[in-house]
């Protein structure tokens, strides 16, 4: 791990280094508000998932600071295009937190989707890896047009097996498209291990086939997250190109909430990473710098709390979408006929009883989550 | 007005289309440099510059998705695939990504791409290189399919489907691409801009190739001309009058002109030259026996290509649907 770049220390035998130049007090504090809106996102879905209220979900427990330090390194204006690791990470940039609760509960159309135009954020993307090009058609497209505009993807190490990464990678390079590669290697895709995904040491080797720069870091760390992004983006709208970024950590917690992590690993493992998770790293970094006292942490965790609480009031009091949520939105130029004819056999029909979550899974991940009610 | 191949007429479509909208962008293997390998994005490069017409590296899900990510950004990318099997490494981006783009945005980002696909066999090509894949798309939800058979649709359809803010599968019968000349009007259908996305008349609506009341023909494509000749030889050895439908919209599917031919014809023939196992040819025949049964005198009988991998050329005329074979299925439904 000596080729990370690494800001806070462990609290153990890693010392600080010194915040770098661009990030002030306030920035600090608010990058850690960040972090905790994330954190309380993320535990707050485990718990409705446990409740039966939202359906299966992907958790990001110890990857906030992958999120919140890239997102904070770039401007309002530049592109992200988030997997579903990074489902939450759109409500930095004012996509409701009610409209990603409402994805999860399985609500399409106008309630759990958003218009990424308006926020710079792509959709959720599933399919591993077929966001990456997206992300570059974008910084390319900006490029084009004479726009500063850059973009950034997300990914996890398991999507740099699939072709679209090393295509997405190539036309970035070939193009000099002004766009960032943020690959969170946690070192899990579901059950495969890292050295099953790949022959390589490293992610960021795997730059080298595109002449691009590859660059590691703890990615635990938020504050050397944001490092790396700023000195990429700094990179990409001088025109020098992309760069891919490896964020090496470990996935704390499981893939999702229907995952059973003891079925493949070790999780004595898992606890000696613990330490490093970046929520209670960044608060200990600015309490050791005397930016943020118990009183301030504590009242952002409570507004992160009540933000997130309102979200899932907003979720639960939407009304359930009707049928003809089905026919919307597919086409934007208009419904063909077979969408009037599909419509109307449904209005024939007896209408299916309300769609519920499936409810609580079990799992060493869901069972330590704390019932914020 | 002047005399065009499809080529010809597409490459004036591009053209077009650029000249009126900088939006609008053509990315594809070897269509800069060389004006592609059909040569219907010659003279591009010289017109609009390496920034509008880009040569891309020889990755199919790489360049869809690429244009993905500039419609979203605004622009209006044009995609060629250089031959029909080339788009499968593309699949994925089209069918996960660029047909469910407007459904997961609200239907207020579509992935506003049209995606050129030169198709179909009978120009003699090496293996691999004459696949009719447009039943795979016109199954996927999101996407319109459309297949132009004369210069004039070409060009009116290409610059539609620039112009229509969904994706859509444009499919040219590269054996059609330099059979014949027709007049083209130098004029654009619509004003280039202005149609505020209604290109319906010009994406959904099927043409009357041929009119006859006595058997319906419906096809698309390469199968056009050997139906018409069809019809014309019908016409002459039994007075049998044929109406051609050629689709020109394989999604949605003109059922107006569908129903009307299957209704005031009574007995209809459905060709193509995809294989026929879940091909255009079973939705096109089960919609006319759902909606027309009782007018029916004969049911819907299907010419096609068969369910085998498209063959190497030295026989590939045993696989297409001949002016013979379609006249056997004519006397199949006549003779009912």
């Amino acid at each position: 791990m000596d080729d990370l770049l690494r800001i806070i220390g462990d609290g153990r035998e890693i010392p600080d280094a010194p915040v770098p130049e661009g990030l002030g007090e306030k920035d600090l504090v608010e990058l850690y508000r960040w972090l905790v809106l994330l954190r309380t996102f993320d535990e707050r879905s485990v718990a409705l998932q446990r409740q039966g209220r939202i359906g299966t979900y992907a958790l990001y427990w110890g990857e906030e600071g992958t999120q919140a330090g890239p997102l904070y390194a770039l401007e309002g204006s530049d592109w992200v295009f988030p997997s579903y690791r990074q489902n939450a990470v759109g409500i930095l940039r004012g996509v409701p937190a009610a409209t990603v609760l409402a994805w999860w509960r399985g609500y399409g159309g106008k309630l759990g989707f958003w218009n990424p135009r308006e926020h710079r954020v792509g959709p959720i993307c599933v399919p591993i890896a077929t966001h990456l090009p997206h992300a570059v058609g974008v910084a390319w497209a900006a490029k084009i047009k004479g726009d500063r505009t850059a973009s950034l993807s997300w990914f996890g190490d398991g999507a740099t097996s699939e072709g679209d990464f090393h295509e997405a990678m190539n036309f970035a390079s070939v193009f000099n498209a002004p766009t960032i590669f943020f690959c969170v290697n946690n070192q899990w895709a579901i059950s495969t291990p890292f050295h099953k995904q790949t022959a390589t040491a490293t992610i960021a080797e795997k730059a080298a086939a595109y002449a691009m720069p590859g660059v590691r870091v703890d990615g635990f760390d938020p504050i050397a997250c944001w490092k790396v992004t700023r000195d990429a983006l700094d990179r990409a709208r001088s025109g020098a190109g992309p760069t891919l970024i490896e964020a090496y950590c470990y996935r704390l917690r499981a893939h999702g909430t229907a995952d059973d992590p003891r079925l493949y690993r070790d999780e004595t493992i898992t606890e000696t990473w613990l330490h490093l998770e970046p929520v209670g790293r960044m608060a200990g970094f600015l309490s050791r710098l005397g930016i943020m006292d118990d009183g301030l942490e504590e009242s952002i965790k409570a507004e992160a709390k009540q933000t997130i609480a309102d979200a899932v009031t907003e979720m639960e009091s939407m009304e359930l979408p009707g049928q003809e949520v089905l026919f919307d939105g597919v086409f934007a130029s208009g419904r063909p006929w077979t969408f009037d004819e599909g419509l109307e056999e449904l209005h024939h029909s007896a209408r299916a009883p309300e769609v519920k979550p499936l409810g609580p899974q079990t799992g060493p991940s869901t069972e330590d989550v704390e019932e914020p009610r | 007005m002047s005399q065009k191949t499809m080529v010809e007429a597409l490459n004036l479509a591009l053209h077009q289309a650029m000249e009126a909208d900088d939006r609008v962008i053509v990315l594809g293997e070897d269509v800069a440099q060389t004006g592609g390998v059909f040569r219907v994005t010659a003279g591009l490069l010289d017109r609009f510059g390496e920034n509008r017409i880009v040569d891309t590296p020889l990755a199919e899900a790489g360049i869809v998705g690429s244009a993905i990510g500039m419609s979203v950004y605004g622009l209006l990318p044009v995609v060629e695939i250089q031959f029909d099997v080339f788009v499968y490494p593309g699949f994925e981006q089209i069918v996960v990504q660029a047909a469910r783009y407007a459904w997961r945005t609200k239907g207020e980002v579509p992935a506003s791409i049209v995606i050129r696909i030169p198709f179909g066999g009978g120009v003699r090509a090496p293996e691999l290189h004459s696949d009719s894949p447009e039943a795979l798309f016109a199954h996927v939800p999101g996407l319109k399919v459309v297949c132009p058979t004369t210069p004039t649709d070409a060009r009116d359809m290409l610059l539609a489907a620039i112009e229509d803010p969904d994706p859509v599968i444009f499919m040219e019968p590269k054996r059609i691409y330099r059979a014949g000349r027709e007049d083209v009007p130098d004029e654009p259908p619509f004003k280039i801009g202005s149609s505020n996305g209604d290109t319906a008349a010009l994406l959904s609506k099927a043409r009357t190739a041929r009119g006859g009341n006595d058997l319906a023909i419906l096809t698309y494509g390469a199968t056009v001309p050997p139906s018409l000749e069809a019809a014309d030889q019908l016409a002459e050895d039994r007075g049998i009058q044929t109406r051609v439908i050629d689709l020109r919209s394989l999604y949605p599917l003109d059922i107006e002109a569908i129903e009307a031919a299957a209704r005031e014809c009574g007995r209809a023939l459905v060709v193509h030259e995809a294989p026929r196992h879940a091909g255009l040819g079973a939705e096109v025949s089960s919609l006319i026996h759902e909606r027309c049964m009782l007018d029916l005198e004969a049911p819907v009988m299907r010419v096609t290509g068969y369910d085998v991998p498209f063959p190497q050329f030295a026989n590939e005329d045993d696989y297409l649907p001949s002016v013979d074979r379609i006249k056997q299925g004519a006397r199949k439904v006549l003779d009912f």
